[in-house]
């Protein structure tokens, strides 16, 4: 659905390429996590994937079709974004805040029709957002703003769904539900998914394949248990990590200095002890 | 529905109050009769020629403000901007008080004047909003506007420490805004120059929605971002570059109306707009005929009369949105 081709962008004034020569594809009815490091060029790679920025090599593809090639309106009738931030400039009740998921389908006047009222419907009841609907969203707890505008992009009606840090300042349960929710729209609704996370160990469990970024490059790709190693992770975080499994996804432990002090032991040891928990558990 | 119909009732009975009251206060009858032609003169007179044009204009600029404020706060993505936010007063300002101290005789010369000044600062802000880049960015449209505004205001300051006493009065009231010089050419020419921006305006009523949230997440939603922000940001001036020329500066309208009718209203632009239009003619027409009455016969500005208006009602405004 969405390829780049050895995508490099370099910002104005930059010294170097914030993303160099990446390559990504999309299908529909999976979800990729991109992992990586605070600077490593997640963002910008969405950006470029969702048409934010032009690559100065390279090119975006959505459904064969360069992404120049599309109008924004066309764009969003195909692809919902959950940004990491956006305004609250005049509190919105939900039902206001969703409804413009519909505006790539409406014209300039005119009311919605039924058609519209039935997709926010639908987006409200997948998020399990409806008794909200007459809520103001400024009295709406982080979980619940989160799922909101999940709906909001699912009234778009999209083939993709685009997540940039979706539970950034969430609690677990309310992460987790976030997680499962999109986990449950890739699979009951045959939508694309790309989630940008730094939750390496939930992109192990959630995801299809995993991107891991370093440095605006791939560092690797593919499904998780053969691109989250402990030498990956280690080199890309620039920190070290012990590994383990959970129901045959590779997850990570990032290490306290004093349990590497020095040797591969400390490591060993203090995986041991991890292992010894989760025995206890 | 209910609420529609009772908005238009607001505005026809401000028109009709507007067009009643005055140095010579009329009734109902008279009103009717002075409009239909059948009371005798000089009510006619009165009627026709001096308060319905005026009543008009005032209702009409008022509406505009308006709806340029309530465009420009989401543009701008503040909800303090008003229609003088972009410089453009001050133009408009330094047009009128260099035809007044030149002692223009015409009494199309001052509007005019002011509509060059400010069609002036509007392409001197737009430029300068420019040089970031290709797309408007509104940071520095907010900092254009302020800088061209400061350095209008201080070559009117500098024209007016030099020429006579009265001149300086009348560019001090012509600046504080008023209706007096209302007429029936004045009110057509307003009403066919308004139409253009003020539908385009409403046609962008859906992309001002979604510009309220930022930038990126209007575009994922489907807004062109930098022609929507370049289209409302002509399309603001122009109409308030001409409410100017006609009415002088009448502050606190564009600021407080799109406030009051996001409370009462709604906070979506499609019915926001039009809401805004109606209250904000409403608010004008009263003010101005406070202003024309309160102290009859001389008149306030009326821009003295909306401050008056506009401020306790932003202070309640602020305390519910507080609350």
């Amino acid at each position: 659905m969405i390829e780049a081709h050895a995508v490099t962008y370099r910002y104005p004034s930059a010294d170097r390429d914030a993303v160099h020569e990446v390559g990504f594809a999309l299908g529909l009815g999976e979800a990729v996590a991109v992992v990586g490091p605070n600077g490593s060029g997640k963002t910008t790679l969405l950006r470029l994937l969702l048409g934010v920025l032009q690559p100065q090599y390279g090119e975006v593809t959505l459904a064969q079709k360069r992404l120049s090639q599309w109008t924004r309106r066309e764009l969003a009738r195909l692809i919902g974004v959950v940004p990491q931030r956006e305004d609250q400039l005049f509190p919105l009740e939900v039902g206001e805040a969703v409804l413009f998921g519909r505006y790539p389908h409406l014209g300039a006047l005119g009311l919605p029709s039924a058609r519209d009222r039935q997709a926010i419907q639908r987006a409200l009841r997948l998020c399990d957002v409806a008794h909200l609907a007459n809520r103001r969203v400024s009295t709406l707890s982080g979980g619940e703003w989160q799922r909101v505008r999940i709906a909001r992009a699912l009234a778009q009606e999209p083939r993709v769904l685009v997540l940039d840090e979706p539970t950034a300042n969430l609690d677990v349960r309310h992460e987790m539900e976030v997680f499962e929710l999109v986990a449950d729209l890739v699979r009951n609704e045959g939508l694309g998914a790309i989630v940008v996370t730094h939750h390496v160990n939930l992109a192990a469990r959630y995801a299809d394949r995993v991107l891991v970024l370093d440095d605006g490059a791939v560092r690797a790709t593919g499904c998780p248990d053969a691109v989250l190693t402990e030498h990956v992770l280690r080199d890309v975080f620039e920190w070290p990590v012990a590994m383990t499994e959970w129901s045959g996804v590779p997850q990570f432990v990032p290490l306290r200095r004093r349990e590497v002090e020095g040797d591969a032991r400390g490591a060993d040891r203090a995986l041991g002890r991890e292992a010894e928990r989760n025995g206890a558990d | 529905m209910t609420r529609w119909l009772l908005l238009f009732s607001t505005a026809l009975g401000t028109i009709v109050v507007g067009v009643a009251v005055g140095p010579s206060g009329l009734d109902l009858r008279s009103v009717v009769g002075g409009v239909l032609g059948s009371a005798g003169e000089p009510t006619v007179t009165i009627v026709r020629d001096l308060r319905v044009p005026r009543v008009l204009l005032a209702f009409l600029v008022g509406g505009s403000l308006g709806v340029t404020g309530a465009a420009l706060q989401a543009l701008v993505r503040n909800p303090l901007a008003d229609p003088y936010l972009l410089g453009l007063s001050g133009g408009a300002g330094l047009g009128a008080v260099t035809a007044i101290a030149l002692g223009a005789a015409s009494p199309w010369a001052v509007p005019l004047a002011a509509l060059v000044g400010s069609l002036g600062a509007i392409a001197l802000v737009y430029r300068l909003a420019l040089i970031a880049g290709a797309g408007l960015d509104v940071r520095v449209l907010l900092l254009a506007g302020v800088v061209i505004g400061a350095f209008a205001a201080s070559l009117m300051g500098a024209i007016m420490a030099l020429v006579p006493a009265p001149e300086v009065r009348n560019a001090l009231l012509w600046l504080l805004g008023s209706f007096s010089r209302a007429s029936w050419p004045a009110v057509l020419l307003f009403a066919v120059y308004a139409a253009v921006p003020l539908v385009i305006l409403y046609r962008l009523a859906r992309p001002l929605d979604l510009l309220t949230l930022g930038e990126e997440p209007a575009g994922y939603l489907g807004a062109n971002v930098a022609r929507t922000r370049r289209t409302l940001y002509v399309m603001a001036s122009l109409l308030t570059a001409v409410a100017v020329a006609l009415s002088g500066i009448i502050g606190f309208v564009g600021l407080i109306v799109p406030h009051a009718a996001r409370f009462t209203w709604s906070r979506l632009h499609q019915t926001l707009l039009p809401a805004t239009f109606l209250l904000g003619g409403s608010l004008m027409v009263i003010a101005d005929a406070v202003a024309r009455t309160a102290f009859a016969p001389l008149e306030l500005p009326v821009g003295v009369v909306t401050a008056l208006i506009g401020v306790p009602v932003f202070v309640a405004l602020i305390r519910k949105w507080a609350a």
